[in-house]
């Protein structure tokens, strides 16, 4: 082989050594291969030989040029080999054991509460209903049985307003019109009174841990002919076990609300002790949780339903002691505290 | 309400029966009791009586004594006494050693040099009264060394019935009435009353009386001469003190003791006092003193009991000063009256002052029961005083009846209501147990109710319902879902709408939701400059801080902000609530359901905040409505509001609400380094505005082509404005428009607007949209925006 052949061979092989980078490897193949490159000036030098001396010439440039192609492309894959190695390794290695970033919005757990009341009930049929804060006479009391001068009315302290209306001391203000939109319809097609109200209640009286002006209720009525004590039962068990997501004992006791006749106390089995007896229930086994019982025929015949043909239970849940319970807040004022620092925690309780 | 076992035991056999699952029956089935039942006389043991043979003074000490008592033992006991009441011949409860009171076991002890080998005892000591001045002096005649609980009623069971489940049941304000549940309960017999007959007393003299006013219901009376007993019988003090009174005189603890026992109440005059008994009103107001010594204002609507002219009681709250039982009083005139609940329970919040009698009238107590409380106070008089004499006949005017309450009703009414099957033999049995007169024909009743449940609280037949299953027991009920048919059911869009917009502001938005009061509270908004505008007010606030009502949600949600500054260093605050905007032409309150949102932040510039918050206003409208919200420049109307900034928000060209900025004032006061916006949207006006839905667009296969155009606008020139330059000319080949950058400096506002031209049919050509595009760069023109 020539010696220039071999010298060149040698001379590739120990520049290839030395490159460091894809640049500097552009480098060597333009000095060799390219068209001003070594092994091409070979190539050129070429014309002085005979047709003999070139055959074997040509050839062994030849060999060299794909020795060159072949190294140089070896030369490639290792430095991009080399480049990804490196940038592994300078990638750093992250904690994620550090303390997630868990900034989210909230609702407030009447929100919650109320949510999962209107998710069951509606799950049962039972319609949905808005009603106003501020209501009239008739509206809180005299649609509901409570005829002026009727004890019961001392009983509630209510926030009269200048022009004579008053803010709702009960959501039951509302059932008067809720019997009046959907009685037509009860009598034309058969088609059971279901509904529940939410809203916000007032009483006129001082605060304290336990006690505010301002609070949630959710009443809810079920009209037809043949509604029963049973079924009334059945509908509060049934609601207060999926609330609480575990099997609710409830008891019932006689209660005296003039809108409703039988009227009860319901009861639950203490969700601390589950019964057993605890300061949580002063010891008893029972929580005092809603008022309830069949609708009071006056009031059905105020709401413009004959109580001889149609019967029906109405109760009112108390949403905000609900909360208190089921989120174990103890003190009734943090709810309407606007804080923060306490409501923000409450960012989510679906199913 | 204290109930004494023993007393309603008087009325029903118990025997066999555990009393305190009784009690628990009663809570569910009759009223509340309250969960601590006490077992009075169960830490009191070995106590006897005695009786004190001899007393010696204590050589060392004044108060002490020595004395030798008898306990029914073969040998005196060696006791040393302390108390002041000592005498020889006295018999006493006497603790021996090993007895119990208490935690105490009583044991020898050493006293000022002595043994003391007992203890005599007070009557507080062993817990039947409240005397501690001295020991027990025991009058019964009983044989030394007696167990004191075998001669008095020390052992009972006491339990407290919370009143307030009793307001209907006028019936229940007395062990009799109590009895009579705890009867039906037990399903035993309900014992008739002692009492005496008064028939035999027609012959005397009536007494002068006479109803002049028809708030009294019914007044009855009788005399009676020559009470001689002072101190009441032991059980009797025992009963009345377990049931919460204190023992006064024989007198007074027995119309006490009536009281409690029948719910009648009953009062004692000095037949001196009233001699010609009248019942009325005055028509002007005076003052009068009543026994407790105190001077009383009387108005013209308050009645009162007269001698004559002349007032002696307030009827059925209070009796007077100057009428009372004294010493040398002879004949006593006993009162046993009923009167207008209603009137006695005003004149009770006229006077501020509830009595145990007022609280008995307020419930509309049965006038029927006016003469057998007589009859038995005559009864119990006699037995405990022989000596007394009636010595008028029953004088009685019964003014005001009551209807007899007659009820009809069948079987089939209350499978309805119960839901589940009782026997006619049991509704019978119960009814009948409770006092109702029950005829059964077939399957159809007809009942008639008792008077003592006939004044109000038995008037229809679901009450009936009530009855019978209250005894039946609600824990025996089974439990039925309704029969009723299914159909779909509907939410109120504004409850729809709130809750979504709820999950935007909370899971998209990070926002908080907040509660806040309906009425403005005065000194927060004060500390932020914010005078409370005016608006309806509470006409019976006790809080005058909190009297006007809000009529936006914005000046609360800025006190919010206030308290929550150090939270962090951004945070939104949320609330769907109330306000009133004033009153209507009718003169009722308009009442609006607001969202109020309030942006707080340390870190954004004013304008971001103020269009992050105008972008989720725009999101929560895309989102629901799949609609678009515009804005109007708007003039401040509330000193939170910032004069530039405020703009109205409007959807489909209705007014639905404001967003802004707050006022410099006031966000200095609430965090010198922060901006604050806000936004109030009225719910129901959302809630009305039409959902358009998705319309669903096919992407176009064709290539799209934009189109940049970099303007420069003049100061005062909106977008908005802008939009109308090209609205028209784009046609339906102008998909979209939007701002790709922006480019400020002091003196000029310029932006890049990006159009976005494509065509489902065909591709388009550069030419056509350069044609609309110079078209619209004309309209640009004129308006005088040019391009940079």
């Amino acid at each position: 082989m020539d010696e220039k052949i071999i010298r060149l061979k040698d001379e590739i092989n120990s520049k290839l050594n030395e490159v460091a980078d894809l640049l500097d490897l552009d480098k060597v193949r333009v000095a060799y291969l390219g068209k001003k490159g070594s092994i091409t000036a070979l190539l050129k030098g070429m014309k002085d030989l005979s047709v003999e001396e070139k055959k074997v010439f040509g050839a062994d440039v030849n060999k060299l040029k794909a020795y060159a192609a072949e190294k140089i492309e070896e030369k490639i894959a290792e430095l991009k080999e080399k480049e990804i190695q490196l940038e592994i390794a300078s990638m750093p290695q992250f904690d994620i054991t550090t303390p997630a970033n868990l900034a989210r919005g909230s609702y407030h757990p009447i929100t919650l509460v109320q949510r999962q009341c209107e998710t069951i009930f509606k799950s049962m049929g039972f319609d949905v209903e808005d009603y106003s804060e501020v209501v009239t006479d008739y509206e809180c009391f005299e649609s509901v049985n409570i005829p002026k001068h009727h004890p019961a009315r001392d009983m509630q302290d209510t926030y009269y307003l200048e022009n004579g209306q008053l803010l709702k001391s009960q959501t039951s203000a509302a059932q008067n019109a809720i019997l009046k939109k959907y009685g037509k319809r009860l009598m034309e097609t058969g088609k059971p009174i279901k509904a529940i109200f939410p809203g916000r209640c007032f009483r006129n009286e001082a605060t304290d841990a336990c006690h505010e002006n301002t609070f949630f209720q959710m009443e809810g009525v079920m009209v037809d002919k043949d509604i029963s004590i049973s079924n009334l039962i059945f509908f509060m068990k049934t609601m207060l076990s999926e609330v609480f997501r575990k099997d609710i004992k409830v008891r019932l006791r006689p209660g005296f609300f003039p809108f409703v006749e039988p009227g009860f106390e319901l009861d639950i089995s203490c969700l601390i002790c589950g019964g057993e007896g605890c300061p949580s229930c002063k010891h008893s086994g029972w929580l005092e949780l809603c008022p309830c019982g069949m609708i009071h025929p006056n009031v059905l015949r105020e709401g413009g339903i004959d109580p001889e043909e149609y019967t029906g239970f109405a109760f009112g849940l108390g949403l905000t002691r609900l909360a208190m319970m089921k989120y174990g807040i103890k003190d009734i004022r943090d709810l309407n505290s606007g804080s923060l620092k306490s409501l923000s925690q409450f960012t989510d309780d679906e199913e | 309400m204290f109930l004494s076992m023993n007393w309603i035991s008087d009325f029903v056999d118990f025997s066999g029966l555990d009393k305190v699952e009784l009690i628990h029956q009663f809570s569910l089935s009759t009223a509340e009791v309250e969960n601590e039942i006490f077992f009075k006389g169960s830490d009191l043991s070995g106590v006897v009586v005695a009786e004190i043979k001899s007393v010696e003074n204590h050589p060392d000490s004044k108060k002490l004594h020595l004395l030798k008592v008898d306990a029914g033992d073969d040998e005196l006991t060696d006791v040393v006494c302390g108390a002041p009441n000592v005498r020889v011949g006295m018999k006493t409860a006497f603790a021996k050693v090993g007895a119990r009171i208490g935690e105490i076991t009583i044991a020898p002890r050493p006293l000022a040099g002595y043994t003391s080998n007992g203890m005599c005892c007070s009557e507080a000591e062993i817990g039947i009264s409240d005397d501690n001045s001295g020991i027990m002096d025991i009058t019964d005649d009983v044989p030394n060394g007696t167990d004191i609980k075998e001669i008095y009623e020390i052992d009972d069971i006491v339990f407290e019935v919370d009143n307030k489940s009793l307001t209907n049941r006028p019936d229940l304000w007395g062990h009799y009435g109590i009895a009579r549940e705890f009867a039906a309960l037990a399903g035993r017999e309900l014992k008739p009353l002692e009492v005496e007959d008064l028939k035999a007393y027609n012959n005397l003299k009536q007494i002068d009386m006479k109803i002049e006013d028809d708030l009294c219901q019914r007044y009855s009376c009788m005399q009676v001469e020559n009470v001689t007993r002072h101190i009441s019988p032991v059980n009797m003090r025992i009963r009345l003190y377990y049931c919460g009174m204190r023992g006064i005189n024989f007198l007074a603890d027995l119309t006490n003791y009536l009281m409690l026992e029948m719910g009648q109440p009953m009062h004692a005059f000095d037949s001196r006092k009233v001699e010609n008994i009248r019942i009325k009103r005055f028509d002007t107001p005076f003052t009068f003193k009543t026994l407790d010594g105190i001077e009383r204002n009387i108005d013209e609507n308050t009645l009162m009991i007269c001698n004559g002219d002349a007032p002696v009681a307030i009827a059925g709250i209070m009796g007077g000063l100057d009428s009372e039982i004294v010493d040398d009083t002879t004949t006593l005139t006993l009162e046993s009256a009923t009167f207008n609940a209603v009137s006695i329970r005003k004149s009770t919040v006229r006077l501020a002052h509830r009595t145990d009698a007022s609280i008995r009238y307020e419930k509309c107590l049965d006038p029927e029961n006016t003469v057998p409380a007589i009859a038995r106070f005559i009864n119990l008089l006699k037995k405990y005083d022989s000596g007394v004499q009636v010595v008028s006949a029953l004088t009685d005017e019964y003014a005001f009846r009551y209807d007899t309450v007659k009820l009809d009703f069948d079987k089939a009414f209350v499978d309805r209501y119960t839901g589940i099957e009782i026997s006619n033999e049991t509704i019978v049995k119960t009814l009948e147990s409770l006092g109702f007169k029950v005829t059964l024909d077939g399957d159809n009743f007809s009942v008639v109710v008792p008077s003592w449940r006939a004044t109000k609280d038995v008037t229809i037949k679901a009450d009936i319902i009530e009855e019978i299953t209250r005894i039946y027991g609600y824990d025996n009920f089974d439990v039925n879902t309704a029969r009723s048919p299914l159909y779909p059911v509907r939410m109120a869009t504004v409850k729809n709408n709130e809750s979504k917009i709820k999950d935007i502001l909370v899971k998209r938005y990070n926002l908080h939701e907040l509660h806040s009061y309906v009425w403005a509270y005065y000194d927060e908004l004060k500390a932020l400059e914010i005078p409370v505008e005016d608006n309806i007010k509470l006409a019976n606030a006790t809080n005058p801080n909190i009297e006007t009502i809000r009529n936006s949600i914005i000046p609360t949600q800025l006190c919010q902000v206030k308290t929550n500054t150090g939270f962090a260093p951004d945070f939104g605050i949320f609330e769907i609530g109330r306000v009133v905007e004033g009153l209507d032409e009718n003169n009722l309150c308009i009442e609006k359901k607001k969202l109020a949102v309030t942006l707080y932040s340390k870190t954004k510039d004013m304008k971001s905040l103020y269009f992050e918050l105008r972008d989720i206003l725009a999101v929560i409208t895309d989102d629901i409505k799949h609609s678009t919200l515009s804005f109007k420049t708007s003039q401040p109307k509330h000193s939170y509001e910032h004069p530039v900034n405020l703009n109205t928000v409007i959807l489909d060209g209705k007014e639905i609400g404001t967003v802004g900025i707050v006022h410099p004032v006031v966000g200095k006061k609430i965090d010198k380094k922060a901006n604050i916006v806000f936004a109030e949207i009225d719910m129901n006006a959302f809630a009305d505005a039409k959902d358009n839905g998705i319309s669903y667009e096919e992407p176009s296969k064709f290539p799209p082509m934009d189109y940049d155009l970099s303007l420069e606008l003049p100061n005062g020139v909106l977008y908005d404005k802008l939009t109308e330059c090209w609205k028209k000319e784009g046609g339906s080949i102008l998909k979209n428009t939007k701002i790709v950058d922006t480019y400020d400096t002091d003196t000029v506002h310029s932006i890049t607007v990006r159009f976005e031209f494509s065509s489902n049919e065909r591709t388009l050509s550069s030419a056509e949209v350069q044609e609309i595009m110079d078209k619209v760069i004309a309209n640009l023109s004129a308006i005088g925006v040019n391009l940079r």
